[in-house]
């Protein structure tokens, strides 16, 4: 038997580095030559809690404030922003969310006057092959949820000024759409007004579990300020196992699985049958982390109750269907059917080639890597290039010219 | 084919694994109750590093004859993780657990004497 020249390495321990848990990621930028055009990742994570320190010196009231300080003193999650029950990590099963320490600090070390976040986020995105990233914040996903509504207006605001000085102004290759405190409609306007032209702001972001219909009055000058600005508003999907009816699941799964569409089944149902496109036809709205079944099934189904309804919802002029596909909804996490052809039929209800925009989630449990869209075979070049970075640029007025640095 | 020395046999105690680079082949070679086995690090799933994750044992839900649930408890079975997304493969046959249609590819694992090789 011939002796072959191989190389031989030992798992990761606390030499773990992002870079070489995604190894096989950036083998497949290579061999797909990603370098070559441009991918914009629409929705993107870092975990804001690593920064509390620092996010909590913007907040305005010095009474808030100092709860928060406090709350964050004894370590991990800030109580007096709370958090969600979940595990994510399946029992451990996804390892980089412990393993992410050694990356925070080594970057730490390395960060030489840019923000640690920078450099953990650029990372990844080098090794997926990600030119510019959507960056949004993890907890407060969920900061929708509290019963406190000047907390969340006032870690809004603070999240919001922290992200633009310190990360968005650092790297002009991460961009965010900003929190909008949409419990407090006032201050979700002024958010609007004030952020809307701060670099690197491409919109605006509602973190979908919450309490409040999206068709209010209240939200009407927001909309209009929005559409005169050319910034898309988006609805972020999370999940409230505290919500009455996903309250009857017992598994993380079942939770996951519903929750992420549940708020925005409602969210879009509402601006679609309330005739928002109508008053603002120039407002893009996106839809983030929802998937794609959910939008395939709800057209179809608002569509045939409208036929019969049409003086339930008297603004429509059109279907409903037609207004969703004009909207855009980011891909991840994308269901793959076995059946091909299912999939196939998902991207035209949706008008993928010019509504659907890539993203990865990463780091998160489920995050998708670019060959989710690549590798289809339904998909003529033109198609995954727009898919994967051509509408996103589009949407987000972005340079069209690749910016990554694949690794060797 | 061709032989790759993987490591000494004193080397790899209980659960132990190496990755092994041989040519365009990725293989993560795994030591457990006294077993070698061989299987391509490349999951099914995304091309994740399916090897390199954690090993556990399968969870299986405990239902009682009455056809009640009590439960779960861990089984015999050894699973391994494909760290980006859980998938698990059983560590006996390279399957995955989650459809069994779906498998990694095996690679045979040789001891000879003291050294341990990885047929590629």
């Amino acid at each position: 038997m011939d002796m072959l020249r191989s190389e031989v390495r030992k798992l990761a321990g606390d030499d773990y580095t992002t870079a070489a848990h995604l190894a096989h990621a950036a083998q497949q930028a290579r061999e797909r030559n990603y370098q070559d055009f441009l991918i914009v990742d629409v929705d993107a994570h870092h975990y804001e809690s690593e920064s509390y320190k620092e996010v909590f010196e913007f907040i305005e009231s010095p009474v808030i404030r100092r709860q928060a300080v406090e709350s964050a003193k004894r370590g991990g999650r800030a109580s007096m922003l709370g958090g969600q029950i979940g595990y994510q990590d399946i029992g451990g099963r996804i390892t980089r969310h412990e393993l992410r320490r050694h990356d925070v600090r080594r970057h730490d070390k390395l960060a030489g006057g840019k923000h640690r976040d920078v450099g953990m986020t650029l990372e990844w995105m080098d090794a997926i092959g990600v030119d510019y990233c959507c960056l949004f914040p993890t907890p407060m996903l969920f900061l929708g949820l509290h019963p406190q509504v000047e907390v969340e207006v006032a870690m809004c605001r603070a999240y919001n000024r922290w992200l633009c000085e310190r990360i968005l102004a650092a790297e002009p290759r991460i961009v965010s759409m900003l929190y909008l405190p949409f419990n407090d409609p006032e201050a979700a306007y002024r958010t609007v007004a004030d952020f809307g032209d701060r670099k690197g702001v491409v919109g605006f972001m509602v973190t979908s579990p919450r309490y409040k219909p999206v068709h209010d009055n209240a939200y009407v000058k927001t909309y209009a300020l929005l559409e005169e600005m050319g910034k898309p508003i988006a609805f972020h999907a999370a999940y409230n196992w505290h919500d009455q009816a996903l309250s009857l699941t017992n598994r993380f799964i079942s939770v996951h699985a519903l929750g992420f569409m549940w708020f925005n089944m409602v969210h879009m149902t509402n601006w679609v049958i309330n005739g928002l496109p109508e008053r603002f036809p120039r407002l893009k709205v996106m839809w983030i982390e929802s998937g794609l079944t959910w939008a395939y099934c709800l057209m179809q189904r608002l569509d045939h109750s409208y036929m019969m309804r049409t003086s339930d919802c008297p603004s429509l002029k059109r279907r409903p269907s037609e207004y969703m596909r004009e909207m855009y909804y980011s891909s991840q996490p994308m269901e793959k059917p076995r059946d091909r052809s299912i999939l196939e039929a998902t991207f035209k209800m949706i008008n993928a080639e010019t509504q659907l925009l890539w993203s990865s989630d990463y780091p998160h449990w489920d995050f998708d890597l670019p060959s989710v869209i690549y590798d289809l075979p339904f998909l003529n070049e033109t198609a995954r290039r727009n898919i994967l970075g051509g509408n996103a640029a589009r949407v987000f007025g972005l340079d069209s010219r690749p910016r990554k640095k694949i690794p060797a | 084919m061709a032989e790759c020395f993987v490591a000494k046999a004193s080397e790899l105690a209980d659960g132990d694994r190496r990755i092994v680079l041989a040519g365009t082949a990725e293989i993560g070679v795994f030591y457990k109750d006294g077993a070698y086995f061989g299987y391509s690090n490349t999951c099914v799933h995304s091309g994740g590093p399916a090897c390199e994750g954690l090993m556990i044992n399968r969870v299986v839900d405990v239902i009682a004859p009455d056809r009640t649930y009590q439960g779960q408890t861990f089984s015999d079975e050894i699973h391994f993780v494909c760290p980006w997304h859980g998938y698990e493969y059983d560590l006996k046959t390279g399957e995955c657990v989650g459809d069994r249609r779906l498998r990694l590819k095996k690679f045979e694992v040789i001891r000879r004497g003291e050294d341990v090789f990885v047929i590629v």
